[in-house]
């Protein structure tokens, strides 16, 4: 197993890794207002000149750059480059809104898998390994994102995508899979249905780790998991506006490490768009410093977090985005208090009575907020005794009043009555009309 | 002491239409034949106990139905089906400070009545009942009413 994938970038010291991120911002700079008729524009309307960005500091003059921005422009109106030096394009499934698309050069998928690279070796996974890829294929680029980067760093790959599931199992016992790049939800599924069919992940595999990503989770959840596969579950980030899947943990599981010659970070404010003072929560923001295609200015991320550039256990000098609540989007406002869906997760989660899965649903009941809160229990926590019952919703009602300050209806219903979901699981339903 | 034990089976439903039906339908595929049976309701959730003539093959079709249930080891208290029953077994409980959880009773065809109670101390219910002459269902009792 090797340690590093490229030890002298991923060791380099913090201010020769400032200087490189210096110069290639400077670059880039030049090369999308030469490029990009919207990135001129967008320049020019702010008055910043190419000129104008002559150190890191300087970055904090530039406009910000949103998803609206893509979508605005849809499909391409924002590419640096001509169609023939496309090699791919990814679309977003458009959930939220009008998709967004994302083109890729040559170098732009290879940069993309050596990140990916980088961070699988950071974890541990290598030229041993049988990497099985659930995540979806297609438009969607978490499957072929990851695909490419378990290839570069060595992996035999087994492209199950997602769906599908006893022949994942199946294929998972019959080929030694020692990996699962997955969403965490899926995961949860599989190792329930697995569990239905008399099968141990921890007995009758050979997994020994999972990439989760590709929705929020929560260190609770992470526990639950190792707990009851005798996994280590590592926590993957990336955007499909990025590039898809890009950063992991490293093995200390503490902190997601973003590759700073590639992606300058910088944590906001979300309201004013000043910097939040170090170690301060804030929104993610990154520049992409090697994109040909579709390079993004002080893209706003959306999720909300810390980032640390204290040096990591691991030896790395790359900063890291620290797990928080959750997506600045993602959060609901009930009586006007903020509640992330990550939130309500760590809270049941840490409750042994509680199983996996969860589903938040808001109302408003003559112009008040109700938010109800529908659990599973764990077979092995079922008591016939009605009170037993009442107490465990009023423990776990208490537990999350005690995190949210707010008073919220805890549910019990049936054992598989919730939503499993195959890819990215949909934790909340907003009945309010507002 | 097991012995004079009975199984019960009970599960947690939701409190809304179509599931009692589900239930008896998988009891009906599997030939499992209801001997007493109770729900227990508590505004969205309810839960069923019974009291059945094949309980581990009712406990394996329930769970593998995707229900939540459980065993529980309750007493079958065999009555006169006269008045004064139920307040002498009551009697026989109490002073030994034994307190009821929950209780539910049948009349057979043999004209006797069955009590069936879970309580907070199993093994001193049987000694006290024992003690008191109480006859006490076993599982074969179960079988055969």
């Amino acid at each position: 197993m090797i340690e590093y994938w490229n030890p002298q970038i991923e060791r380099m010291p913090v201010d020769e890794l400032k200087k490189v991120q210096e110069q290639k911002l400077c670059q880039l700079v030049k090369y999308v207002y030469e490029h990009s008729p919207f990135y001129k524009k967008r320049f020019d309307d702010a008055g910043v000149k190419p000129e104008d960005i002559k150190t890191l500091n300087d970055v904090t003059k530039l406009p910000f750059t949103f998803k609206k921005d893509l979508r605005d422009t849809y499909p391409t109106g924002m590419f640096c480059v001509p169609n023939n030096k496309l090699v791919r394009f990814h679309v977003s499934s458009g959930t939220t809104g009008k998709p967004t698309v994302v083109g890729y050069t040559d170098n732009d998928i290879k940069a993309w898998s050596t990140s990916l690279a980088r961070a699988l070796t950071s974890i541990g996974v290598g030229r041993d390994d049988v990497m099985q890829i659930g995540y979806g294929y297609g438009l969607f680029t978490g499957g072929l994102g990851m695909h490419y980067g378990a290839e570069e760093a060595g992996c035999t790959v087994l492209p199950t995508s997602s769906g599908n599931t006893d022949r994942q199992i199946e294929l998972m016992q019959d080929l030694g899979s020692t990996v699962i790049a997955c969403t965490p939800s899926y995961l949860l599924f599989m190792i329930e249905a697995a569990r239905d069919a008399g099968i141990s992940f921890q007995n009758d595999t050979k997994l020994r780790l999972g990439v989760l990503g590709a929705e929020p989770w929560s260190e609770e959840m992470r526990k639950r998991i190792e707990d009851s596969t005798g996994i280590k579950a590592y926590d993957i980030f990336g955007t499909s506006e990025l590039s898809g899947p890009l950063f992991t943990e490293c093995q200390s599981q503490n902190g997601i490490h973003i590759w700073a010659d590639q992606f300058l970070v910088e944590v906001i404010n979300p309201d004013t768009g000043e910097p939040v003072a170090n170690g301060e929560r804030g929104e993610l923001v990154i520049t992409t410093l090697v994109k040909e295609a579709l390079p993004l200015i002080r893209y706003r991320i959306g999720d909300i977090t810390v980032l640390n550039w204290d040096e990591c256990e691991c030896g790395r000098t790359h900063p890291r985005i620290m797990r928080v609540l959750g997506r600045a989007d993602d959060m609901l406002i009930v009586r006007g208090i903020n509640v992330f869906p990550g939130q309500v997760e760590s809270v049941l989660m840490d409750i042994p009575e509680v199983g996996e899965h969860f589903m938040i649903i808001v109302d408003r009941v003559n112009e008040l907020d109700i938010m109800k809160v529908q659990i599973e229990m764990n077979d092995a926590a079922f008591s016939d005794k009605v009170t037993d019952i009442i107490d465990l919703e009023k423990k776990v009602g208490a537990a999350l009043k005690g995190v949210l300050n707010l008073a919220v209806k805890v549910e019990l219903v049936e054992h598989g009555s919730l939503p499993r979901s195959m890819g990215k699981a949909k934790k909340v339903i907003d009945n309010r009309k507002i | 002491m097991e012995e004079k034990m009975i199984k019960q089976i009970s599960l947690f439903a939701e409190n809304k239409p179509g599931r009692l039906a589900n239930i008896a339908e998988k009891f009906k595929e599997s030939g499992i034949n209801i001997r007493a049976f109770t729900i227990a309701e508590a505004g969205d959730f309810g839960i069923i106990r019974m009291v059945v003539d094949n309980p581990d093959s009712a406990h394996k079709v329930l769970h593998d139905a995707g229900f939540t249930v459980s065993e529980t080891n309750v007493l079958g208290v065999e009555m006169e089906d006269v008045p004064g029953q139920l307040a002498m077994i009551a009697d026989v409980l109490s002073e030994k400070d034994i307190n009821i959880d929950y209780a539910y009773a049948f009349v057979t065809k043999t004209e006797k009545a069955f009590l069936i109670i879970r309580v907070n101390d199993i093994r001193g219910a049987v000694k006290a009942l024992d003690d008191a002459k109480v006859r006490l269902l076993d599982m074969g009792d179960v079988h055969d009413i």
